[in-house]
């Protein structure tokens, strides 16, 4: 039986008139870095919201390493350890970039109200490891140079590492990126890149949704690929791009490989 | 049940004075997101001009019919109101348009309780008889009567409400006012003005505000420098009963929270076997407020906010 | 987030402590009332860093939050005067020795209470944004003023509008508050021994928001401020910690109603009306939401200033034909204030410096 990290099957959704997805299955395992790509409005966004707890499906089925779990509660999904990063960027603005990580902490540590108001030895013990752990995180994106600077102030590039961070932040079992690449000129996605590498190679599992094909093709293990709210195909990189259905989507009947 | 209708005369009448101030309220919510606190205090300040008014008409032409009298009072008071509408948003609001979110808030109290503190000043704080210029011989209708000046104000409201939906709905500046609600930077790009369309949306408000303002204190024969800002609270929990920037809504919701004050504060007593008694009538609308906000966040029809995203 | 360390007045703790410890002595020469209004300006600044918690921290805009304040006031009242036992005759025959509910007792009976209600009336406005939340809670303040000045009949609990007097004053160490202190050389009225017990509550209440501040919770609170949805894909239980929120702020507003009470030694609905809600609010963020030495500001600037007014008043009304007098130019400056603050530093008059530095467009690593 496969690690599954992820397995969930059978997820519908409907908004009034539209079915934005339709029965739509997927299974990452342990380590990998599984790519969710499409044509706009495909629903890939519509798939993520599911999944961690923003939009109620009407259907299906939810597997987090075997457990299942109900996404009706957001931050019980983040909880059970599935973290995203969001197409918009979502900082903590007016925050420093160090603040923004230690927040990922909160859902892994405990000290409420009373240790905090009398300082307690063991919030002081908690308080010195959320903020080592939050510094060693900014390195490992590569800001730690900017740990002190508020997060609206950070360039494009580096807001995107910073969400990445703080999702890491929270110990999920899969990390979910939202269209991490985009606006990126090609230097940040080469680093972009390798940063994800860099998390695959510590055993995280990273599920990403992305328009850059040439990124998608170079860095995923498998692909799914949604069409009007349908996986229209499944597979690794090189099978997914070779299949006709997948071409007809993004390019339109009459085109060939 | 004999007081039943007379009850609903009364909510009738006071919720359409509610509807035309909560009109107001959900035109500027609709537009630029602001709850404009000094709201209330337009219709203050129209009662109080048109009763300067009224007293200058009075010793300067005594001759004049009472209606008269009333009509033009109305109208220096709606452009009062107006200009000073006008101007409120002009120093105060539009600067703030980017600001932290809290601050326009803030303002706007702050412009409330300073409208108050200046017509304390202008007008002295002692309550004003309003002259009654109209015949109070009361119409009866079955059970219950209705005096003059309530037909009066069931039949402006009508016609206001008539206006203003040509207005927003016939004509060039209603179109932009529709389109700027919706999504302000879109209408931009198609040429319109938003200041433009913010200030023609402060300025019906205040009219309307006005209106009811110099209606208020014809019902109720006083005019005084406080006695906007209940009203004004209650109206506005009215267009959030409505579904705020929707405005028949708003007319619905004024129309039924009048009711519901009406017919409350006669059956209060009787229904709580004497525990509560009418003084907590002027509760009643923030008791709807809640169970709405709680049940149907968005209102009885739904609300219309400009889309920001 | 340190924000304290780094301000220039408290590089020199010393000299603001002797300054804070001598200014009641001083004040005490002019004439009591001097000191009440820095006893009142203590209390506010109570409040005041109470709903700094719910604003400025959590983001939450309240504008009902006398409400709690006026829980506590009444809680006191209630339990140290003779007004149940006039009321209820079985009261009087178990407390043969009338109601004095010793201060021990009734602060965390106040704190407990005060925070219920506040997670009570959190409850229903969690899901609201913003502008709803603030009108709902503004109902929430102007239902609990009403049911304050009814609930005179059938039972009369509350008195109604007379409000209930006789309220006992406060004791420490068993010695009553509004009786003068002879210290020999010099004599302390009961305005000072309050101010004293005030400053103290003052210090411990700015130490205990500085210590949540910067704390996880301080950080979880203003993560939901500044986006609740992000906060909520981070695993926060955005509706536990805003009714924290409430619960924390409204438990500082019944502590604060509790002395109040004991102070004045009446309490009566008119104390706790809208008005005042809207005063705190403007304190805060006149002040600087969310920053304590701002808030603090705002509320001695807008507590004390008025009253000092009053004294200024007498010729101006005069001079207007009584048209200006001491409580009109109160409200009018408070307006002027709010109008002109928000216009002019949006961010209040002493914002947080900057959670962390700006950093140049185009700076490079």
């Amino acid at each position: 039986m496969t690690d599954w990290v992820l397995d969930v099957s059978g997820i519908s959704k409907r908004f009034g008139g539209l079915q934005a997805l339709s029965e739509v299955d997927m299974q990452i395992a342990r380590g990998e870095v599984y790519g969710l790509i499409g044509p706009n409005g495909a629903g890939k966004t519509t798939f993520f919201n599911v999944i961690t707890g923003l939009y109620t499906p009407d259907s299906g089925r939810f597997l987090l390493a075997g457990q299942p779990y109900t996404p009706s509660a957001v931050h019980k999904v983040a909880q059970a350890g599935i973290a995203r990063t969001f197409q918009n960027i979502r900082l903590f603005a007016e925050m420093s970039a160090l603040e923004n990580v230690m927040v990922g902490r909160h859902v892994r540590t405990r000290t409420g109200v009373l240790g905090a108001i009398l300082r307690t030895p063991a919030f002081r013990a908690e308080e010195a490891a959320i903020a080592e752990r939050a510094r060693a995180l900014l390195d490992y994106v590569g800001i730690a140079h900017l740990a002190e600077y508020k997060a609206r102030t950070l360039s494009y590039g580096d807001q995107r590492r910073l969400e990445i961070a703080r999702a890491l932040a929270t110990d999920p079992q899969l990390i979910a990126l939202d269209e991490p690449a985009a606006g990126m000129n090609a230097t940040e996605k080469v680093q972009l890149r390798a940063l994800i590498d860099k998390i695959r190679q510590d055993q995280r599992t990273v599920l990403l949704i992305e328009h850059d094909v040439k990124l998608v093709m170079g860095l995923c293990d498998r692909v799914s690929v949604l069409d009007y709210g349908r996986c229209i195909a499944r597979g690794t990189p090189a099978e997914v791009q070779r299949d006709a259905r997948v071409i007809e989507a993004y390019l339109g009947t009459g085109a060939h490989a | 049940m004999d007081i039943l209708l007379q009850q609903i005369i009364n909510g009738l009448v006071l919720g359409s004075m509610y509807a035309l101030v909560a009109l107001g309220y959900t035109m500027v919510y609709g537009i630029i997101n602001l709850i404009n606190f000094a709201h209330g205090e337009v219709l203050m300040v129209g009662a109080l001009v048109s009763w300067t008014t009224i007293g200058f008409l009075q010793a300067a032409w005594p001759g004049a019919p009472a209606w008269l009298i009333l009509l033009l009072s109305m109208v220096v008071a709606c452009v009062a109101a107006a200009a000073l509408n006008f101007v409120i948003e002009k120093i105060a609001y539009r600067p703030l348009r980017n600001a932290p979110k809290l601050a326009p808030l803030i303002t706007a109290i702050g412009m409330s309780i300073l409208l108050q503190t200046l017509a304390m000043i202008i007008w002295k704080p002692n309550y004003k008889p309003f002259p009654p210029l109209l015949p109070s011989i009361p119409i009866e209708i079955g059970p219950a009567v209705i005096t003059p000046i309530q037909v009066l104000i069931l039949v402006i409201t009508a016609i206001a409400l008539a206006v203003l939906s040509w207005l927003v709905n016939a004509t060039r500046l209603g179109r932009a006012m529709r389109a700027t609600a919706e999504n302000p930077r879109v209408a931009s790009l198609m040429g319109v003005k938003p200041d433009r369309v913010i200030s023609a949306t402060f300025i019906i408000g205040a009219v309307l505000a006005a209106i009811a303002g110099v209606m208020w204190a014809a019902n109720y024969g006083t005019a005084h420098h406080a006695m906007g800002f209940l009203p004004g609270l209650k109206a506005f929990t009215a267009a959030v009963f409505g579904g705020i920037g929707n405005l028949p809504g708003a007319v619905v919701g004024g129309l039924l929270l009048g009711l519901i004050e009406s017919i409350g504060s006669g059956y209060l007593g009787e229904l709580t076997g004497g525990v509560l008694g009418s003084h907590y009538t002027d509760i009643l609308a923030f008791i709807v407020l809640i169970i709405m906000l709680t049940l149907r966040p968005s209102g009885l029809l739904g609300e219309r906010v400009a889309d920001r995203a | 987030m340190s924000t304290m360390r780094t301000l220039p007045l408290f590089q020199r703790p010393g000299l603001l402590a002797v300054f804070l410890l001598v200014l009641p002595l001083v004040l005490q020469q002019f004439g009591n009332a001097w000191v009440r209004i820095a006893d009142m300006s203590l209390i506010y600044v109570m409040l005041a860093l109470g709903l700094n918690i719910v604003v400025g921290y959590a983001g939450l805009l309240d504008l009902g939050y006398v409400a709690f304040f006026a829980v506590g006031a009444y809680i006191f009242g209630l339990l140290a005067s003779p007004h149940l036992m006039d009321t209820f005759p079985w009261v009087a025959q178990t407390f043969p020795n009338g109601l004095h509910m010793s201060l021990w007792l009734v602060l965390p009976l106040a704190a407990a209470l005060a925070g219920f209600v506040g997670v009570l009336l959190g409850a229903p406005t969690l899901k609201l944004r913003g502008d709803y939340l603030a009108i709902v809670t503004l109902g929430f303040g102007e239902i609990i003023r009403v049911f304050l000045n009814n609930l005179d009949h059938p039972v009369n609990i509350t008195n109604g509008p007379k409000g209930i007097g006789s309220i006992d004053a406060i004791r420490v160490f068993d010695y009553p508050l509004s009786k003068k202190l002879d210290l020999g050389w010099i004599e302390l009225p009961g305005v000072t021994l309050y101010y004293y017990l005030l400053l103290a509550l003052v210090l411990l209440s700015v130490l205990v928001c500085f210590r949540l501040e910067t704390s996880r919770i301080g950080r979880a609170w203003m993560a939901i401020r500044e986006d609740e949805i992000a906060a909520k894909a981070m695993g926060l239980n955005t509706r536990n910690l805003k009714l924290l929120a409430f619960g924390m702020g409204a438990t500082f507003g019944g502590l604060s109603g509790v002395v109040f009470a004991g102070f004045q030694g009446f309490v009566s609905p008119e104390s706790f009306s809208l008005m005042e809600s809207i005063m705190i609010v403007a304190m805060v963020v006149l002040g600087g939401l969310g920053h304590l030495p701002g808030v603090i500001l705002g509320a001695v600037l807008l507590a004390g200033l008025p009253e000092v007014l009053r004294y200024v008043a007498g010729p101006l009304q005069q001079l207007t034909d009584g048209r200006l007098d001491a409580a009109i130019l109160r409200q009018l400056l408070i307006a002027l204030a709010m109008i002109g603050v928000m216009l002019w530093r949006p961010h209040g008059l002493w914002p947080a410096p900057e959670h962390g530095k700006a950093l140049e467009p185009g700076a490079t690593r």
